[in-house]
């Protein structure tokens, strides 16, 4: 487990020598962004109307308090299941050129392949952790498709010291998920066959 | 194409009483969303004295920092404060029974605001967010005519979207046993358990069809970490799934390490002959889960959140 300090705009050299299990805290623009956004730019073709080249996206529907004329406060956010985003990832990262896909859990083949072919990494933040997450948002600096409502608004945030980022696909397309999963559906078959001898209820 | 009707809300009259429940509900809501019940805070600490590993301790550290800022900050812990939740048992001579409804809707729409609250309320096929956090069914109230007494006992429950997406449920074969139960179970804590921000607490539900499954499987979430089910097979068979589940070893959200859960709880009702209907739900580390119970006078207590006033 090591710690890389990382700021945006990254490069693929940033990412070349970090591999899955290390630890990353960022700085600089980070950008939510999940199901419908996702949708809308994939299945939609509708353009990104933020630029997040080099940049990070983070699957996560805060909660913002709207402080009038534009002006907002991030009071809580934190990563949503990323899974849900796998089905379009490849494509949006080929699209969009973004480097750190932050989330929630394992992602599949289409994000590894992005990962490998366009030197990305995927990230998890350790889910839960809303009130902490938000501490570490200096400021939102903008926020569109406003008609998404507020989980699903693209807020874009400037942020220090956001993580921990627990680096679960690196740019060798390596997954940590699936690698444990492997081991996880071993281990549950032994446990399933020792249980099983012991609830023979009906009889 | 027809405009769609959108979702409004009109706050009700409520009775003067009955208000004065909405309050101490909409405070309560508020508290539950930044403050974990007792057992699973504790269970936490235990977990956290257990894993040893610097990543795990890290995703440790954080959760109790996380806590801690919420706290102080007055702000809901996670960002996904869930479609509410009630589980209600109440005495047939409550003297608000009739207002019940429409002051437990009201407190989500002013705890939504107070917390703040997320907007998690997307009205189906018109797909539109309503904005309010409430909406057609949401908050969803399930309630059980208890006794005849004039008290009312409340559980709180916020779910986050990742510890829902596992629930599932199925009717088995008499063939199949309580072995399928378990297979059941297992196969969905390495499949949906692994993103639903473990330690969990797994709630099994074993009755006859997939809605009195799923719904007992949802009532063994609003027990305690370390409650035991009164029937001794269905105890037992808790004991061994948290053991099962602990040794496949998914660890603080899903990193690895040595335990998986903060606990298995089976609610089980009576089946007919020819099925087993099995459900399960899952409750995330961050288990947001309250009870308050009322008399007839409106005084209450909160017997899951030590030291607490509304």
């Amino acid at each position: 487990m090591r710690t890389f300090h990382l700021t945006t705009p990254i490069s693929d050299a940033d990412l070349e020598e970090i591999r899955i299990g290390d630890i990353i805290y960022l700085n600089g623009t980070m950008v939510t962004c999940r199901d419908v956004a996702h949708r809308r730019l994939v299945e939609e073709k509708m353009p990104l109307p933020v630029d997040v080249r080099n940049k990070a996206i983070l699957h996560a529907g805060p909660i913002v308090k709207d402080l009038g004329n534009d002006h907002y406060e991030m009071v809580s956010v934190g990563p949503t299941t990323s899974m849900r985003m796998e089905k379009f990832e490849e494509e949006f990262v080929k699209q969009t050129g973004v480097k750190l896909i932050i989330g929630k859990g394992g992602m599949g083949p289409g994000t590894q392949r992005a990962c490998e072919k366009y030197k990305a990494l995927q990230l998890v933040y350790p889910a839960g952790n809303a009130v902490y997450a938000a501490t570490k948002v200096q400021k939102i600096v903008d926020a569109q498709w406003r008609d998404l409502g507020m989980p699903e608004t693209l807020w874009v945030c400037k942020i220090a010291d956001f993580g921990p980022l627990v680096v679960a696909i690196d740019t060798t397309g390596a997954n940590l998920f699936e690698q444990n999963k492997i081991e996880f559906n071993r281990r549950k078959e032994a446990e399933i066959q020792k249980i099983n001898a012991q609830v023979r209820f009906i009889k | 194409m027809q405009a769609i009707e959108k979702y409004t809300y009109t706050t009700p009259t409520l009775s003067p009483k009955a208000q004065q429940m909405r309050d101490l509900m909409t405070n309560y809501i508020t508290i539950v969303s930044r403050r974990l019940p007792d057992d699973v805070t504790k269970k936490l600490k235990d977990l956290a004295q257990i894993e040893v590993d610097p990543l795990q301790q890290l995703v440790y550290d954080t959760m109790r920092e996380n806590q801690l800022l919420a706290e102080t900050l007055k702000r809901p812990s996670c960002q996904d404060t869930g479609a509410l939740q009630f589980f209600i048992k109440c005495g047939a001579q409550f003297p608000l029974l009739s207002e019940l409804n429409a002051i437990l809707k009201d407190a989500v729409y002013q705890a939504t605001q107070k917390a703040p609250l997320r907007h998690n309320a997307v009205q189906t096929f018109d797909e539109y967010n309503t904005g309010l956090n409430i909406g057609n069914g949401i908050p969803s109230v399930f309630l059980e005519i208890g006794d005849n007494s004039t008290d009312i006992e409340i559980y709180v429950y916020m779910a986050g979207g990742g510890c829902t997406l596992p629930g599932a449920a199925k009717v088995l074969m008499p063939g199949e046993g309580y072995e399928g139960v378990v297979r059941f179970v297992m196969d969905q804590m390495t499949s949906y358990g692994i993103n639903a921000c473990p330690p969990l607490l797994v709630g099994v539900g074993v009755a006859t069809s997939v809605e009195t499954a799923a719904f007992n499987s949802k009532l063994a979430l609003m027990r305690t970490v370390d409650s035991v089910s009164p029937n001794a097979n269905a105890a037992k068979m808790e004991q061994l799934l948290e053991t099962g589940i602990n040794n496949i070893g998914l660890g603080p959200q899903g990193f690895g390490g040595k335990k998986s859960v903060m606990g298995v709880n089976v609610v089980n009702t009576a089946r007919h002959p020819s099925t087993i209907g099995v459900g399960i739900s899952t409750g995330c580390w961050s288990h947001r889960r309250g009870k308050i119970t009322f008399d007839a006078a409106l005084n209450y207590t909160l017997p899951m959140n030590k030291g607490v006033q509304l």
